[in-house]
């Protein structure tokens, strides 16, 4: 209990020596940017305040308020914080084995902020994160697009400003082998469609009774968690995460978005580069995942890290997510890397772990470029974000430090050692089954 | 008619034998031959399946005929000093795992040759990416999984692709529990090993009996124990955990066998330890995620081993999920940005690990008179923004696609 007290006490100091700072600019002074929305720019200087990017140009063309801090930085490199479209990091759960369809469930219910994975996505350079449900089901459950802020509960970490009415995330599903399993689970793939679009033609007739109800609340059709978040995802207030994997998997997303129209973002897409030109024809971001090395998954045995330039030539939106634990959130750069190794441009890959994701969150207003106006996440990195032996320095979000490799406590959690994971995600997540 | 017909296929040999065994030039800006300085602008002579010469362009002529590969840097085919790839494979299906028995936990006589696919696709995958050998076999997870061999990573069959018998793979952790019913904790573990090295002691006493009526039948699990207590065969000994590094070592000394160290993620709490025992470490994969016996793992590890001036070389390890292999290039890559130089880190996958698995008169340095193995970049190796633009393996070309 002391010990509760004591760290209260020191998240309230520093929540408000944050606050503080918030509203003295901090200037960003040498370091070659990448805005992501605009050329790199040698020599650039950053103003942040009150968590905002204020102003971005090259230094001497930028004012610099008298009152301002100034970082030297001068030979580091500056870019937006990393947006991962899928992670399951926050050691949280969504659907259990109860049921196949589980749009009622909420992740934002589950999250423990405490949990050493936001520091470990921190130190890769990840502000911002949609946490996933699942996973093994059709529909896992509603997912969480997370700023990761200094934060005691879920509330501090949140978009949404509702977290009980107001839309907090997206809804995760999945097809392919990934959902099918014993009764109450499909046993085919023919069956998983034909469950999810059962699902769908009821939240539609939900749909239709709550639209002739027109307000009146005698009117209205008796409450239904699953319904309500369903009509959300019909509406296209609600974006559909759709891990799939094999290309006719991929088809049938692309047939049932259609059919009941939802918006929805593919996820992993392991064989997107079979069907890529579908993909794009009908406009579905897709979010990839790279890895550097094969094998392991017999439904993934076709995955190619081909998938990112594929879809960028069909002219595909290409995002990147960490699956963290299938892979590590602090390597999370190293993706880009890997995408920029099998073809992609330079300026797509860096698009990919920063503006396409925020676009498919739906929070391509608030994050994923320094432009003037969005939240002022930004990482200093120690040199081309492309390279092996560049770190990620710094991480800092909504104008606040929030990782430091120079400091020992944060250096640890970049590299690891004794009882740095106590708590970590990376096991829960791998017997979780999560892909 | 007959006659002719042997002299035809005679020549028809002769003309495919030398074809496999063409001469190859492989010209680099930067040559590195683990054997001394990096050669600027350096070339690689190989005559049929050995290194004939190794010097600047200067001085080495590439005589005519010779097939030439050029790139940007040249190391030596990539050294994996322990995986699975073989026994395990891509697909992680019941038939291509075979790097595990768990009907019981202490099996030392099953043999990695009995089980080495040398056509799975993980095998061709690393090749191309220019890992040309592999200390590979059971894999960790029982008491003693097996016997380890080395092999290239070419041939259709274990008899072409193997280049030395390997050690008898022991482990201690977490995950031999979660395999078997017993032994449940470590210090059970410990106690059955020791119990079984008496045994040994005991066969090998009977062995010795000057009565061929008392000696005892022929066992297996014995023999291959015994060969541990004689020298004559290495225990690859995996323990991540500090308790259990420590347990290994103490068994070792016991019963004096010859021991590498596996894995040792915690190496760092007892550096002092394994530096006074003199024993080698085959540390982790520098990306093995921080979980189970593992969870206390670092990045850094390999470069304390190297400032301590402990022989290491990095694995690929073993994969239970999702990727099913590694690359020790990418694992090596990870150690040189957290602290280890350039050439170390490309030591611990080539020299270093040679060294380790006793395959070093052969494989890991370009000198003349080692095998043929080479690997050829478009660039720093270590990056991921690098290919592997050619692969060669006992002299023979067997890739010339930048990957």
């Amino acid at each position: 209990m002391h010990q509760r007290r004591l760290w209260i006490f020191l998240f309230l100091i520093i929540v408000t020596s944050l606050a503080f700072a918030q509203e003295i600019p901090q200037v960003f002074r040498g370091a070659t940017v990448y805005p992501i929305d605009g050329e790199p720019i040698q020599d650039g200087t950053l103003i942040v305040q009150g968590g905002k990017v204020v102003a971005l140009g090259k230094t001497g063309s930028v004012a610099v308020p008298s009152n301002a801090v100034i970082h030297d930085v001068k030979g580091k490199v500056l870019m937006p914080g990393l947006v991962d479209t899928h992670s399951h990091i926050g050691d949280g759960s969504g659907g259990d084995r109860s049921n196949a369809l589980h749009p009622d469930v909420r992740i934002l219910d589950a999250i423990d902020v405490r949990s050493k994975g936001f520091r470990k996505a921190l130190a890769g350079g990840i502000t911002t994160v949609n946490v996933m449900p699942g996973s093994g089901h059709l529909m896992s459950g509603q997912t969480a697009y997370l700023k990761i802020r200094p934060a005691n509960t879920i509330y501090d970490m949140l978009f949404c400003s509702d977290p009980v009415n107001g839309i907090c995330g997206g809804m995760k599903m999945a097809n392919g082998t990934n959902s099918i399993g014993e009764k109450p689970f499909p046993g085919t793939r023919a069956k998983s469609a034909a469950l999810v679009r059962q699902l769908f033609l009821k939240a539609q007739d939900y749909q239709v009774k709550v639209k002739s109800a027109a307000g009146n609340p005698d009117k209205m059709p008796k409450r239904e968690l699953e319904m309500e978040a369903l009509v959300q995802v019909l509406e296209g207030k609600r974006v559909v995460h759709h891990h799939t994997h094999r290309h006719d998997d991929i088809m049938t997303v692309l047939r049932l978005a259609k059919e009941f129209g939802f918006r929805v973002v593919l996820q992993h897409v392991s064989e997107a580069w079979k069907v890529a030109k579908e993909i794009a024809e009908a406009g579905v971001p897709a979010s990839i995942i790279l890895i550097d090395s094969p094998g392991g998954k017999l439904e993934t045995t076709d995955i190619r890290n081909e998938n990112g330039v594929e879809l960028d030539r069909a002219g595909a939106l290409v995002g990147f997510h960490t699956d963290d634990g299938i892979t590590d959130s602090r390597l999370f750069l190293r993706m880009a890397a890997l995408a920029v190794r099998a073809g992609m441009s330079r300026t797509k890959a860096l698009e990919g772990m920063t503006i396409a994701g925020a676009k498919m969150l739906d929070l391509g207003d608030r994050v994923g470029s320094l432009t003037p106006g969005k939240d002022a996440d930004f990482l200093v990195l120690s040199g081309d974000p492309f390279s092996v032996y560049t770190h990620v320095e710094q991480t800092w979000v909504e104008g606040n430090k929030m990782f430091d490799r120079a400091n020992p406590e944060d250096h640890e959690m970049a590299v690891g050692g004794y009882d740095v994971f106590r708590r970590s995600l990376y096991l829960d997540a791998c017997e979780g089954g999560a892909e | 008619m007959r006659m002719r017909t042997i002299v035809t296929i005679m020549i028809l040999s002769l003309l495919i034998l030398s074809s496999l065994t063409a001469q190859v030039a492989i010209k680099g800006e930067t040559v590195y031959t683990m054997s001394g300085a990096p050669i600027t602008n350096g070339v690689v002579l190989i005559k049929g399946n050995k290194i004939e010469r190794v010097g600047p362009a200067s001085q080495v002529q590439i005589p005519n005929g010779y097939k030439i590969l050029s790139g940007k840097v040249v190391t030596p085919g990539l050294v994996d000093a322990h995986s699975v790839v073989g026994l395990a494979g891509m697909l992680n299906q019941t038939h291509d795992q075979m790097q595990l028995e768990k009907s019981e936990p202490m099996q030392p006589e099953l043999r990695a040759i009995d089980a080495y696919n040398a056509r799975e696709a993980l095998v061709e995958w690393l090749r191309n990416m220019g890992v040309t050998a592999l200390h590979t076999g059971h894999g960790p997870g029982a008491l003693a999984s097996g016997t380890t061999i080395v092999v290239k990573t070419v041939g259709g069959t274990i008899n072409e692709a193997l280049i030395d018998s390997g050690m008898v793979a022991f482990t201690l952790g977490e995950s031999v529990s979660q395999n078997f019913r017993s032994p449940g904790t470590s210090a059970k573990s410990v106690a059955m090993i020791r119990t079984e090295f008496l045994k040994t002691q005991d066969y090998l006493k009977r062995k010795g009996n000057k009565d061929p009526e008392k000696r005892p039948a022929i066992d297996l699990k014995m023999e291959m124990l015994a060969r541990v207590l004689s020298g004559q065969t290495k225990v690859l000994f995996t323990a991540q955990k500090a308790t259990d590094i420590m347990s290994a070592l103490r068994l070792a000394k016991e019963f004096g066998f010859k021991m590498v160290l596996d894995g040792a993620a915690e190496a760092y709490l007892v550096m002092d330890e394994i530096k006074k025992a003199g024993i080698p470490v085959i540390l982790h994969p520098t990306m093995v995620r921080p979980g189970g016996d593992t969870r206390n793992v670092s990045m850094e590890t390999a470069a304390a081993l190297q400032k301590k001036g402990i022989p290491f070389a990095i694995q690929s390890g073993y994969e239970g999920y999702v990727p099913k292999t590694r690359l020790v290039l990418y694992e090596a890559a990870i150690a040189a940005s957290n602290g280890l130089s350039f050439q170390e880190a490309l030591a611990s996958i080539t020299i270093g690990a040679a060294r380790i698995i006793g395959v070093d008169k052969r494989v890991g340095s370009l000198e003349p008179g080692k095998d043929g193995d080479v690997a050829v970049f478009d660039g720093d190796p270590f990056e991921y923004t690098s290919h592997v633009c050619g692969v060669v393996v006992n002299g023979q070309v067997v890739s010339e696609t930048c990957r």
